[in-house]
């Protein structure tokens, strides 16, 4: 497809602009700007253009999208009518406080919601993502002990199956990453954490259900282990979706908590972002919640902060969908969310475990890992070969090589929002790829057959770099 | 109620039963969860009641009629066809495009916003986004840092939000020194980088190439407006080996402050550098162009705690959109909104000046300014707000921090003054 660039003409425009009737002032010379080239294209090229490219695109209103780890769940329209309004869109972050009361009440609503479903006391809606959360929760850990005079406790205590944001976001905070192994059930191996944990213990940083899909059984020994070791406990929130209304972290000894607005609670992934990734924590961390805090009277600033950790409060617009989404849900919706997520990826796996080997056998909570190392072996078709053999049935592939302590794997996350027979479907879909690699491997070479592009040579990509439109 | 749960309750009992659990309680008793919440919230509501509710909300919220005050967050004018295309679903519904075979549409789009901000701000290449300007900057720093370089020198210029983000980032790395200088800087050894705004927070146009003169192998990191990019020289013909800034400008609402969009862009020998995703060209195998994500080797899913950020979702949406807004208005239009910004703010300046609020501003400046308030701002303040005008950011010394841009008309700046007469 051509790039706007390509299609752009001389001349022609779009968008314009009234004449302010004031001309007379003017830029010195020596800083003016001379030469611009952006697109010049009309509206209806405009439209057309990007409509092309909404073709080539694939969202979960596309289709299944069981994409481990990132809770690719269905998109209520109402939260988009939400976020357009008004009252929310044309608000300056500037505004006095008396001026926004309805932005900060509703921000405090969603605030005292989240604290409510994970048993935290206090709550941050400032970080933009996910990541940004964890970086934040890990300030709030690393300044806790600076500011109580345990400046040595610069560890953390991250599982080997954990995403690979959790240590990056310790390390920017100059905390040492100890990675503890994990058992045979999947779980934290809890001779590996005794030994582990000590006097440079700063906290455990830890996902529960894990990124195998899995509820760690020993999850009130392993944070008390780090309790009496001196550390906190942080839970990162990326795996909520199997345990809303039925586990709250802050019940089972976790202090610190992010949580993904755009995973759990709805709002749309928008190809990368805008995400929103709220952090709670219990009372006696709440002083070093970043600036500012949404207070009685607005927002509020506090000596014992970590600072700011973005310009202005929050992804607000964000913030107003998952609100709307809990609304809607409402505690009975929310638990009955996460018990049919839980459902879901149990019958997706029971209905391809028999010849799919699941990483660790047991009960899954709301996803689930397959290891095709003895399909590789057998067959030479890896875990990507499967993957992109899914596109060819429009399909959009699970995680796949994650976690790394799994070989050949594929993370599978169907989500609540998913039928039945989009469910059996795609156990069909796998079953037949699965044939296929003993009865036809042609099929694998230059798979996926049916899509846009075929196999996308990305090694060229990263060895000869592109990364703009040059004439 | 459906709750946006598909199977009904019959087809999830059934499935229950397939499974050999019956309820459940049983399914999470076998999962090894000990079931032990009791969640205190509201009952759900219909979609209808959510929405009024929402709504009601929304309607406390004041929408003022004339808005003067910026500083970081500005209101423009968001041609119709933008929200319309940005607003598919098959872009807002997709995640992160790690399939390149069925995310064509979301590569290609964020390639042309990399070529868009490139061609912007005068450098090589440009990641698909981070948080926004603050995050941006103090993403930099890390680019800016090596074994041998460890201060980076912040202006006073750069808006205190920003600096504030960059200090937090970085108060608990042991190798990073962060300092503050006002107008004048003094370069060591140590220097890793220098960082200023352009045009600054009070508005002023800055000398760019003087500062890098000045910096000598010290990084050049210019915080940029990329509206003002449409008048004022590319940091990048400048000598800027970094720019980064607030992209909200370019199609996003005010939005009470999110989600806005942060741009960085670099010279092509820093790109390993460079936090964050990045799309590159490429060919399938049957030689047809196409695009994937790019140079994963930098990122945390491979690096883990090596990796210079932990940046995995970024502002995607917020990019697409900036792209779509920059084809919307071509190179006129956007000269147009820079032009007419700048136009207003100067008129405001002078008009504001005949009444005694001096300038302080002393050089030039694009469509942010200062003027000192003759009588009590906090006075002032009352009286426009009853007049539905958002005036001017208040700063310390009853100083103002004004901005104009192009949804306001000569007109509305002729009737301010009139108003403002009403209490001198």
């Amino acid at each position: 497809m051509s790039l706007i660039f390509e299609i752009s003409r001389k001349g022609r425009r779009c968008a314009q602009f009234p004449d302010r009737k004031v001309h007379q002032y003017e830029l010195p010379e020596n800083l003016t700007r001379k030469q611009l080239d952006l697109p010049e294209v009309a509206e209806v090229d405009l439209v057309r253009h990007y409509m092309g490219l909404s073709r080539l695109a694939f969202g979960v209103d596309n289709g299944f999208y069981p994409l481990g780890s990132c809770t690719m769940k269905y998109n209520p329209k109402v939260n988009e009518e939400v976020a357009a309004l008004e009252g929310f869109n044309e608000i300056h972050p500037l505004q006095p406080a008396s001026t926004v009361k309805g932005a900060l009440e509703a921000l405090k609503q969603l605030q005292d919601a989240l604290c409510e479903l994970t048993g935290m006391d206090a709550m941050t809606l400032k970080p933009a993502a996910g990541a940004h959360g964890e970086f934040t929760g890990m300030q709030i850990v690393k300044k806790h002990f600076v500011a109580s005079g345990h400046p040595e406790r610069n560890e953390v205590i991250i599982p080997d199956s954990a995403h690979g944001t959790n240590p990056a976001s310790a390390a920017m905070n100059g905390l040492k990453v100890v990675a503890v192994k994990s058992n045979e059930n999947g779980g934290v191996d809890l001779d590996s954490l005794r030994e582990a944990v000590g006097e440079h213990t700063a906290a455990l940083m830890l996902t529960n259900p894990n990124t195998l899909g899995l509820f760690d059984e020993n999850i009130e020994e392993i944070t008390r282990i780090v309790h009496e070791a001196g550390g906190l406990c942080y839970y990162d929130g990326a795996n909520l979706n199997a345990v809303m209304g039925l586990v709250r972290p802050g019940d089972i000894g976790f202090d610190v908590i992010h949580l993904n607005l755009h995973k759990t609670f709805s709002t749309p992934h928008g190809g990368g972002g805008p995400g929103s990734g709220p952090v709670g924590c219990k009372a006696f961390l709440a002083k070093h919640l970043p600036d500012p805090v949404i207070g009685e009277n607005g927002f509020e600033y506090s000596e014992d902060s970590i600072g700011s950790v973005r310009s202005f409060y929050c992804n607000f617009l964000v913030c107003m969908k998952a609100l709307t989404y809990i609304k809607v849900m409402g505690s009975d919706g929310l638990k009955l969310a996460s018990e049919n997520a839980v459902l879901n990826a149990n019958y997706l796996l029971s209905r391809i475990k028999d010849i799919y080997d699941v990483s660790y056998d047991r009960v899954c909570m709301h996803e689930f890992v397959l290891g095709l190392q003895r399909l590789k072996d057998e067959t030479g078709i890896t875990a990507k070969d499967i993957a992109k053999g899914l596109l060819d049935f429009e399909i959009h592939p699970p995680t796949m090589y994650f976690p790394l302590i799994v070989h050949e794997a594929l993370m599978f996350e169907p989500t609540e929002t998913e039928s039945r027979e989009t469910l059996d479907r795609c156990a069909e879909v796998l079953r037949h790829l699965h044939d296929l690699a003993y009865s036809d491997p042609a099929y694998y070479e230059g798979v996926p057959h049916t899509t846009v592009v075929s196999h996308v040579d990305e090694v060229t990509a990263a060895r000869n770099p592109i990364l703009k439109y040059e004439k | 109620m459906s709750k946006y749960i598909v199977n009904s309750a019959a087809e999830q009992q059934e499935m229950l039963d397939e499974l050999g659990y019956g309820s459940f309680e049983e399914l999470f008793r076998k999962a090894g969860v000990k079931v032990q919440a009791e969640v205190d919230l509201p009952a759900g509501v219909t979609e209808y009641e959510a929405y009024e509710d929402m709504r009601n909300l929304a309607k406390k919220n004041r929408i003022f009629k004339h808005v003067f005050r910026g500083a970081g967050s500005y209101k423009h004018y968001i041609p119709s066809v933008v929200k319309n295309i940005v607003s598919r679903n098959e872009f807002v519904t997709a995640y992160t495009p790690y399939q390149a075979e069925v995310s064509q549409g979301v590569l290609q789009g964020i390639f042309e916003y990399q070529s868009e901000m490139c061609e912007l701000t005068g450098m090589d290449v440009s990641n698909a986004s981070v948080y926004d300007g603050g995050s941006a900057a103090a993403e930099a720093v890390m680019m800016c840092v090596d074994k041998k370089h460890h201060k980076i020198l912040l202006s006073k210029g750069i808006n205190p939000q920003y600096r504030a983000v960059v200090k937090t980032y970085h108060q608990f790395s042991e190798d990073i020194v962060i300092e503050e200088f006002n107008g004048d800087f003094e370069v060591d050894d140590d220097t890793a980088g220098i960082f200023v705004q352009n045009p600054d927070f009070y508005g002023n146009i800055i000398d760019v190439a003087a500062v890098k003169e000045k910096a000598g192998k010290a990084k050049v990191v210019v915080i940029a407006n990329p509206l003002a990019l449409a008048m004022i020289e590319a940091p990048g013909h400048l000598g800027a080996d970094i720019v980064v800034g607030e992209g909200q400008q370019l199609g996003m609402p005010m939005s009470f402050g999110g989600p806005y969009l942060g741009f960085m862009t670099t010279k092509k020998d820093m790109v390993r550098k460079l936090p964050g995703r990045i799309v590159g060209q490429t060919t399938d195998k049957d030689g047809k162009r196409c695009y994937t994500l790019t140079l994963q080797a930098r990122e945390q899913h491979i690096r883990r705690e090596k990796a210079s950020s932990s940046i995995c979702s970024n502002e995607a949406l917020c990019a697409f959109t900036a792209a779509v807004y920059l084809a919307a208005v071509g190179p006129e239009g956007l000269y147009e909104v820079a032009d007419t910004s700048f136009q207003m703010a100067h008129y405001m300046a002078d008009r504001l000046s005949e009444i005694g609020f001096e300038t302080v501003n002393k050089g030039p400046f694009f469509n942010e300014f200062v003027s000192e308030c003759p009588i009590d701002a906090g006075e002032l303040f009352k009286h426009l707000y009853a007049r539905d005008v958002l005036p001017g950011l208040l700063l310390s010394n009853n100083r103002i921090l004004w901005c104009a841009t192009e949804v306001n008309s000569k007109e509305e700046i002729d009737w301010l003054i009139d108003v403002i007469k009403e209490v001198l």
